[in-house]
């Protein structure tokens, strides 16, 4: 299908974000050098420039930062009253407002996700987060946990980089609330904007200690998940590194919450508002380039309607614009890291070569940098592995059923249990399918849709505990 | 190990017999509504407090245990598919029934505990009040746990519990008919299906407690009980791939490792709290909250767009 008309380039300006050459952990309220030396460099995936040199925290930073937490979880954070506690998640939500945009593309260079994105969906809703925790820190006693819930005391967190500002809202605007501190490793390769955030902490008086970030990879998550000094672990990332951090903290006395992979099925009865359909379908697999824990993965559509489906599916999907991340009309940016561009190439590859038919549209994609055009693979079966694994990248398997207890059956025969979708116009037919099916959020008529009133996590190996909502305060209360 | 009855009591040929032979019971496990012996075709003397032996428990193997948790699945969907009212009816009727048998538990508790009558009508007072306290559970949970989530847009969205599936429970190893009921109940109340590991060394008073089970419309494989040792059964059930979650309850020194074992398929685990050695007394004692409950549910969040 042609263009209807050209876009021309609407880039957003760089200019609101001033990159440091340096950034140092930031611990007991001060940045400072990792105590070793140790850097690792960032780089911007979308055209493999490097944006900074990032310090590495090693076991003595874990130290320090984990001794640092605690102090402050005694003396200041823990005893203060929780509407004081509230008001300095406040002040942080309103800075996080007011400086979203710099936030929003910086997020967009470090981690290659469009600027709509960043602006739209991530930023508002880290901001949102820390509003929505901050007035729950005087109201604990009311949130059906007890009459008098404490905090467990000192919270080691690890995220992803997928959502990295808004994964780091979700692990620290509970664990600040309840009154616990917090030490966070954020991902390798998406460093940054923790970084800012931490300037952030700064900038609102955040007592010292509170809050500590520590960059690193697998190694400093593996010591710092381990450590003996924190009473509570929350993780973020993917099912093997879940199984073995619920293996290293099986007989400590730390709680654990892990949110882990997906395989998440998207059911389209024949019924469906087909154009609706289509729309969410494309959200839920190629928004954030399909780097999305809860992706809608596995399409799965009831046969009759299946060949109308896909030539409209192909249609909209030939509309979507890759390309630079920092272009207010980009709607698929880049992939986040050479690393996971191999993995996508290699489980897509094995689709193709176990018998799936694969689908690109034709797009230009730029020379440097990580990129993967939106992919339709077809004629699968569920023994297939791009129909058994994650692949968290932009590439959606096609598989069909004719009755809804097939859908059913096949939505859930996966280890998995994150989300699902349900598309139809029946709202029996909707209530009867969301009930049977094995997964934490189901989307109805909708799909990817994130709010911090909304308790988000896995059934099954998508892991356990929830976040946001009231039922999110209980992974961080005893 | 405790001696099987041998001739230390022997009387004399032709002295001291009865005018009616009592008629023993063998006591089986528990699988799928029915009452098989061990496929092994293995058993265990079981003493008193005293030492005195009661009976031959079947030892169950880890086969019985892989039967065991698929007596549990194939029960899962009838089961937390069935109204809440229905469950709560039903539990109730467990009630019901241990009430009718209550002399013979109480019989039981003082002959297989040591218990003196006081005490073993408090236990079985306890334990069918806990029936009770259960059944009225089930239609409560879901509105005290779950509920709407008032999200920034047009969307009607709701949060729920839902049961997780099939849990293994190591029940209490001194809290034999009491402690196990204060475990079990709430996993079944929530519309869980359950493989219960009975107390080692004081089994019985469970699978009298499964006759009452058999007989209360409880559907068979709801509660799939088996005697036999936590060191055989447990890594077994620990490592199953179709297990949901554990209670570990009553597996003593080797929590840890079963925790570890679970870790691979990322099994929910609940910790052994500071009861799981007690005895009968303890969980008297103790009033039963909702950390149970929820230990063995689900967050099911649906979002559903609201527009004319």
């Amino acid at each position: 299908m042609a263009e209807i008309f050209e876009y021309a380039p609407a880039p957003e300006s760089r200019s609101v974000v001033t990159l440091r050459d340096t950034y140092d952990l930031f611990i007991d309220g001060a940045f400072t050098p990792a105590e070793d030396g140790t850097q690792l460099t960032t780089v911007n995936p979308a055209d493999e420039t490097e944006l900074a040199r990032v310090a590495v925290a090693g076991p003595v930073d874990i130290d320090r930062a984990v001794a640092a937490a605690r102090r402050a979880h005694e003396n200041v954070w823990g005893p203060m009253s929780g509407l004081e506690r509230g008001k300095y998640l406040f002040r942080i939500a309103r800075i996080i407002q007011e400086r979203s945009r710099e936030l929003a593309v910086l997020e967009s260079m470090d981690n290659g996700k469009p600027i709509k994105e960043t602006r739209d969906v991530d930023l508002p809703l880290v901001a949102a987060h820390f509003f929505y925790h901050a007035g729950w820190a005087d109201k604990l006693a009311h949130a059906g946990l007890g009459p008098d819930p404490r905090p467990l005391g000192v919270a080691a967190q690890v995220i992803p980089w997928n959502f990295p500002l808004l994964m780091l809202a979700w692990k620290i605007a509970p664990a600040l609330a309840t009154g616990n501190t917090v030490v966070l490793k954020p991902a390798e390769t998406t460093p940054l904007t923790a970084l800012v955030f931490a300037e952030i902490c700064q900038e609102a008086d955040l007592p010292a200690g509170v809050v500590n970030i520590l960059p690193g990879a697998g190694e400093t998550g593996r010591k710092l998940v381990e450590h003996p000094g924190t009473d509570k672990v929350a993780f973020t990332g993917s099912t093997e590194v879940g199984r073995q951090i619920a293996r290293a903290v099986a007989g400590t006395p730390k709680r654990l919450t892990l949110e882990l992979g997906g395989k998440g099925a998207n059911i389209v009865y024949d019924d469906a508002a087909i154009d609706q359909a289509v729309e969410g379908i494309v959200s839920g697999i190629f928004f954030n380039q399909g780097h999305v824990c809860c992706a809608g993965s596995r399409l799965l559509v009831q046969e009759s309607i299946a060949e109308e489906l896909l030539a409209r599916l192909k249609t909209r999907v030939t509309q979507l614009r890759v390309g630079d991340p920092l272009d207010k009309n980009t709607d698929l940016g880049a992939i986040n890291s050479a690393a996971q561009l191999e993995r996508i190439r290699e489980l897509t590859d094995s689709g193709e070569s176990e018998g799936a038919e694969r689908w690109s549209p034709a797009c230009d994609l730029p020379e440097n940098g990580y990129w993967f055009a939106p992919t339709v693979l077809t004629g699968i079966s569920q023994a297939h592995r791009v129909a058994r694994e994650e692949i968290f990248g932009p590439v959606l398997s096609v598989l069909t059923f004719r009755t809804p207890e097939e859908a059913v059956t096949k939505a859930n025969n996966t280890p998995y249990g994150l989300s699902a979708g349900v598309w139809t116009e029946k709202g029996s037919r909707m209530l009867w399918t969301a009930e049977r099916l094995r997964a934490g959020v189901v989307w109805s008529n909708t799909f990817n849709k994130f709010d911090p009133t909304s308790p988000f996590g896995g059934y099954k190996e998508s892991g356990y505990g929830r976040e946001g909502g009231r039922h999110g305060l209980e992974a961080y209360l005893g | 190990m405790a001696e099987r009855r041998t001739g230390a009591k022997k009387k004399q040929a032709g002295t001291d017999v009865p005018s009616r032979l009592a008629v023993r019971k063998t006591y089986k496990l528990y699988l799928g509504g029915a009452f098989p012996r061990s496929e092994s075709g293995r058993s265990y003397p079981v003493t008193s407090a005293d030492g005195d032996h009661l009976a031959n428990a079947s030892l169950a193997s880890r086969k019985d245990a892989r039967d065991a948790v698929v007596a549990a699945r194939k029960a899962f969907g009838d089961w937390s598919g069935r109204t809440a009212y229905n469950r709560g009816q039903i539990l109730y009727r467990v009630a019901e029934v241990l009430e009718g048998r209550r002399a013979q538990f109480v019989d039981q508790v003082m002959t297989f505990q040591g218990a003196t009558r006081a005490e073993a009508d408090r236990i079985v007072s306890a334990t069918i009040d806990d029936w009770v306290h259960h059944a009225g559970w089930t239609d409560k949970f879901a509105q005290v746990l779950g509920g709407v989530n008032p999200v920034a847009g047009p969307y009607y969205n709701h949060s729920a519990p839902e049961p997780t599936g099939v849990v293994v429970v190591f029940a209490p190893q001194n809290a034999p008919l009491l402690g196990l009921t204060s475990v079990v109940a709430p996993i079944i109340a929530t519309g869980n299906t359950a493989v219960v590991v009975a107390s080692e060394n004081a089994p019985l008073v469970a699978i009298d407690l499964a006759e009452v089970f058999a007989t209360s419309d409880l559907p068979g494989g709801v509660v799939n009980l088996l005697t036999g040792r936590v060191d055989e059964l447990g890594p077994h059930l620990a490592a199953h791939a179709d297990v949901d979650a554990l209670d570990l309850t009553g597996c003593g020194q080797r929590a840890v490792e079963f925790e570890k074992t679970a870790a691979a398929t990322l099994t929910r685990v609940l910790r052994p709290g500071p009861e799981a050695d007690a005895d009968e007394g303890v969980w008297l004692n103790s009033t039963p909250g909702t950390t149970r409950l929820a230990a063995f549910l689900e967050t099911k969040t649906v979002w559903h767009p609201i527009g004319m």
